[in-house]
């Protein structure tokens, strides 16, 4: 790629945490709901607040709210959360290349964080020409912090924010990572590719297993454009 | 494989789900370290992350209620207008929120 090295520096980490603040203050309203609902279920504070530090992943820590009980089975726990997570292994692919340069450490340090939006914010950077890891890690950083921290709140206010789907703060995620797809390259290759991916994710929606769309789709997408290769910066 | 969530068992499920979500963040990393990358698998990696998005989205899009459909709708045409996030983000939110309170409207 002919776009420059990327580096780690504590200033881009630092302005990428500022950079993913405003976000990350819905992620607070997220966390708060996740926290209420953790409870309801019966869970103990301590464990509630472990499960947000340590897995820092909303969608599957919500879907295995619906698997608790008395005994918990650890295999569809294990492919739930496998399988909603499983995007992050795509995430990962295709930060590699813009990591290959650095020490192992530093590579794997740099995804630990990973999660939708900063990984959006960081690749749309890195593909117009700009620094993408602070966002990367920094950002990371604030939607880890302000999620543990909104599941804190939930565990004694969740009760404030009742109704988020009224509001329409649901929607804050989905609307964000739209923006970020309608701000990268259009052309008609790319618009072929999103049909393929659409289409295909929609599919599996409705007729594979569960969770298993976004991989389906996401994999559809990029086999097409391997198959049909565009032509460099004619975007 | 069932573990009690009484006592320490809860810990245990705990840890499961935290070593899988990691397993998802650093694996990709890690299996990438061994494919050369070539022409073709930078325009796969690229066409396949524009397209996780997408694969997020559509079924959000398709099944969601009408406010959804048309928050998504607002954000895509202020983007594509206006090219500025934050306004098209902030509109989005609004007009679910619009559209969940006054449903007979749309």
């Amino acid at each position: 790629m002919s776009n420059p090295q990327q580096i780690i520096t504590g200033q881009n980490i630092y302005s990428g945490f500022k950079q993913l603040i405003p976000l990350s203050l819905f992620v607070v309203i997220f966390g708060l709901a996740f926290g209420l609902a953790a409870t309801q279920v019966g869970l103990d504070n301590g464990v509630i607040l472990a499960m947000s530090a340590s897995v820092f992943a909303g969608a599957s820590q919500f879907a295995t709210l619906e698997l608790w009980g008395e005994q918990v089975s650890l295999i569809p726990v294990m492919i739930t959360v496998f399988a909603i997570n499983a995007r992050h292994l795509l995430m990962g692919a295709s930060l590699q290349p813009h990591l290959a340069h650095l020490s192992t450490a530093k590579r794997y340090g740099a995804v630990l964080l990973v999660s939708d939006a900063n990984w959006a914010m960081s690749l749309q950077a890195i593909n117009k020409g700009k620094q993408g890891l602070g966002v990367l890690i920094g950002g990371g950083i604030a939607l880890w912090f302000f999620w543990s921290l909104g599941t804190l709140l939930g565990l004694y206010f969740g009760n404030l924010i009742n109704d988020p789907f009224s509001l329409g703060l649901d929607m804050v995620m989905a609307c964000f990572l739209l923006a970020m797809v309608v701000d990268g390259d259009k052309n008609l290759r790319i618009f072929c590719i999103w049909s393929l991916a659409a289409l295909s994710s929609l599919l599996a929606y409705w007729y594979l297993p569960p969770n298993s769309h976004v991989i389906v789709g996401a994999l559809a997408g990029g086999t097409l454009g391997a198959i049909w290769i565009g032509k460099k910066h004619e975007c | 494989m069932s573990v009690d969530t009484a006592g320490y068992g809860i810990w245990i499920v705990i840890a499961v789900m935290a070593i899988v979500t990691l397993a998802t963040r650093l694996g990709g990393v890690f299996i990438m370290g061994f494919v050369p990358i070539n022409e073709r698998v930078e325009q796969f990696i690229s066409a396949m992350s524009g397209s996780v998005l997408i694969a997020v989205l559509t079924p959000l899009a398709i099944n969601g209620d009408n406010g959804a459909r048309l928050a998504l709708l607002t954000t895509a045409i202020i983007m594509l207008v206006f090219k500025k996030p934050l306004l098209a983000i902030g509109v989005g939110i609004i007009v679910a929120a619009l559209v969940r309170q006054f449903p007979l409207i749309f």
